[in-house]
């Protein structure tokens, strides 16, 4: 199948107050096939955001992609001019944000701002864009979407403000929808009719999204394939049935083992994983993940295999050397 | 144990004005006529819908705003009849951790300002001991010393939520609303927030109102949840029991919704909620719930939605509630009831 989206060794680093370049996201490969749901998923600030941006070109100005490439419905995205990528964005590719008030213009009412966007990439008139405005509010479930249309963002309580920004994205009936956690400020029945919705018009229009989120809940119920991310790489990658049934990054695992259910009784413990991310992460050799790890040892801080990525089966690989092929795992005192 | 926070048929409405000069053509009725208290070192979680008002709740208890009318008792004082000055006085002890870790924190200010400005200003420490507790306070919320010199605009949006629960913990508070504190947060780092604030919780004997959508979490760190739709409480009843033995349709319908990490379980939802959810400046008589209700009938246009003790400890909002209590599943034919 020809991917829709092939992004390839993609790494991006930002310029702090000293001058020195960060690499955030670091070497990460991964496609989007056509029609296809992929979740992304991992620890906060391990570079989810930042890759959904640079494939957007809207990094801010101290960020730069340093290398990679980024090929979308068979063009290469980096290195185009303003202009083309403007055309891309916002009628072929477009992104739901994760903070929805600032990504909201604070001086435009809803209404405005919905029609705006039919207008440029629709071509509609101002009535048509009215009328069509009301109903894509309408479809992401705002009660009274013409008063919803008199409203400033900030008369918006954060779900709804959520719901306008997925009505925008809708508004131009992208070929890729990348949504940054466009739900965590939902309530579950809300979210779970926006979520059917989406998945629905996927579907139906045969689009592609990309979903950022850190709701393992989520991800059951809408990916096709899931990526995890540490530290700015890619660990492991999965179909969603053998993501949850047969996890095999460690950092994976505890990430299952952290989700608190309704059932539980609140007297345990919730698990977690010790220790933070280091800091200086893009300055270690070997597994990042090593400091936090139970399985840890000398060979994934140095081996040569440290950072390699290996296959579990056909779909799914993983970054970690407990899947190095037996033949030539160096020791195997690490388990 | 005393209630420390006791809220009495709280009320907000906000004017929606329109026109050149403008004037006010409606209101919304965000909050009307809650009533609930807290217990000193016990923590009530808020769930409901979005936009049902649990946020404006939070806002009227740490006095951002001033309710249209009702009271709020914190430690036996009325915060809505108070000098102003009494109020800033109290105001350290209430904090709050707001649900939008991008806007609520200074982008013009480092972290170890965001955190040690507050606590010189209120005489929490003195400028030489700051850096120590500033590194103490972001020891506690699992983010690097080196945070400290950076600005918030540098840090992911679970990074920042962190600095938010620092800067509330930073002015040793003893009611804290947490305002949807982990849901921009990874399961990991939430487990590990939630944790904290129920290590803390026990330390220093805190009070909290957390609101949240992710059930699981709310169920993890309260004592007792309460349940909004539409500017009311629902149901209100230990934690323990609210989920495994819902009264309310609503509270059913979010249990059911709630999503499950389990991808061979995608497509059991049935329960669905339809109906459009109504609007919050166009309420409809009787029970607010009715028109997205599987057991709606014509009684439920003379509800009027007052707290039912139903079982000892579990109130609830729907008199007919108990009739569906023990039969979810199978109660489709919910007309009966007329
Ligand atoms: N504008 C910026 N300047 C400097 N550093 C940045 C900037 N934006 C992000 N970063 C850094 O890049 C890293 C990745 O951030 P990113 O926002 O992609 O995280 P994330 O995976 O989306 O996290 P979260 O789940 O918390 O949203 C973080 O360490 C963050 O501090
Ligand atoms: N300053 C304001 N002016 C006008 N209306 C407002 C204002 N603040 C909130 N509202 C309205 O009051 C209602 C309740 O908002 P609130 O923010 O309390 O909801 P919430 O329960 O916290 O929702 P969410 O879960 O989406 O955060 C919403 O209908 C919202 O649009
Ligand atoms: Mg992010
Ligand atoms: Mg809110």
């Amino acid at each position: 199948m020809k991917h829709l989206l092939d992004v390839q060794n993609l790494s991006v680093a930002f310029r702090g107050d000293d001058r020195r370049e960060r690499t955030v996201v670091d070497r990460v490969s991964f496609h989007v096939n056509p029609g296809e749901i992929l979740c992304i998923v991992g620890e906060s600030g391990c570079g989810k955001s930042v890759t959904a941006l640079a494939i957007m070109d809207l990094l801010s100005r101290n960020g730069r992609i340093t290398e990679g490439s980024v090929r979308f419905d068979g063009r290469e995205l980096i290195g185009m001019t303003a202009g083309e990528m403007d055309q891309i964005r916002g009628s072929k590719m477009t992104m739901v944000f994760q903070d929805a008030l600032t990504s909201l213009n604070p001086v435009f009412t809803v209404g405005r701002q919905l029609t705006e966007s039919l207008r440029v990439h629709q071509g509609l008139d101002k009535k048509e864009a009215a009328k069509r405005a009301v109903t894509l509010l309408e479809k992401v479930g705002l009660p009274d979407p013409a008063t919803m249309m008199k409203k400033f963002p900030h008369q918006l309580s954060g779900g709804q403000r959520q719901r306008v920004m997925i009505a925008i994205a809708l508004s131009c009936d992208p070929k890729l929808l990348i949504a940054d956690e466009p739900t965590t400020a939902l309530d579950v029945t809300i979210q779970s009719q926006i979520m059917s919705l989406t998945r629905d018009l996927i579907h139906e229009l045969n689009m592609s999204m990309i979903l950022i989120t850190h709701d393992l809940g989520l991800v059951a119920e809408m990916a096709d394939r899931v990526i995890v991310m540490y530290a700015g790489q890619i660990v492991e990658t999965a179909d969603v049935y053998s993501l949850f049934h047969t996890p095999a990054h460690p950092y994976t695992k505890a990430l299952m083992g952290a989700v608190p259910s309704i059932y539980d009784s609140s007297d345990r413990q919730l698990a977690s994983i010790r220790g933070t991310v280091p800091e200086n992460y893009t300055e270690l050799s070997g597994c990042r993940f090593a400091d936090r790890c139970d399985h840890a040892c000398e060979d994934c801080r140095s081996g040569a295999k440290s950072e390699g990525t290996f296959s579990v089966s056909a779909e799914h690989t993983v970054r970690c050397i407990l899947y190095a092929p037996e033949s030539d795992k160096e020791v195997t005192s690490c388990v | 144990m005393s209630n420390q926070l006791i809220v009495e048929n709280l009320v907000k409405y906000y004017p929606i004005k329109d026109g050149i000069i403008p004037h006010t053509i409606a209101e919304i009725k965000a909050v009307d006529g809650v009533s609930f208290s807290i217990e000193e070192g016990t923590t009530l979680g808020l769930v409901g819908e979005s936009g049902c008002g649990k946020s404006t709740i939070g806002r009227q208890i740490v006095a951002l705003e001033k309710p249209t009318s009702g009271s709020i008792f914190f430690e036996g004082e009325d915060l809505t009849q108070m000098t102003a000055s009494r109020l800033q006085e109290k105001r350290t002890n209430l904090q709050m951790v707001f649900q939008d870790p991008y806007s609520s924190l200074n982008p013009r200010k480092k972290v170890f300002h965001i955190l040690a400005d507050p606590m010189i200003h209120h005489h929490i420490c003195t400028k030489e001991e700051a850096p120590s507790r500033v590194d103490e306070l972001l020891d506690m919320v699992g983010l690097n010393r080196s945070a400290k010199d950076r600005f918030p605009h540098e840090f992911s949006g679970g990074q920042r939520q962190r600095i938010g629960i620092a800067r509330a913990l930073a002015l040793n508070p003893r009611l804290i609303v947490l305002d949807e504190p982990v849901s921009a947060l990874d399961v990991s780092i939430q487990a590990q927030i939630l944790n904290l604030l129920k290590n803390l919780k026990a330390k220093l004997g805190l009070t909290y109102l957390f609101i949240g959508h992710g059930l699981g979490a709310v169920r993890y760190i309260s004592d007792r949840i309460a349940v909004m739709y539409m500017g009311k409480i629902v149901e209100l009843a230990d934690a323990d029991t609210l989920f495994t033995h819902p009264l309310h349709p609503y509270t059913k319908a979010l249990r059911d919704a709630a999503p499950v990490p389990d991808p061979t379980l995608r497509d059991r939802k049935s329960s669905a909620l339809t109906g459009e959810v109504g609007s919050a400046m166009d309420i409809p008589s009787g029970c607010r719930f009715k028109n997205r209700c599987v057991h709606a009938c014509a009684g439920c246009s003379a509800v009027n939605m007052e707290l039912i003790e139903a079982e000892p400890g579990h109130f609830v909002a729907c008199p007919y509630a108990l009739r569906f209590a023990e039969t979810p599943k199978s109660a489709k034919g919910g007309a009966e009831h007329v």
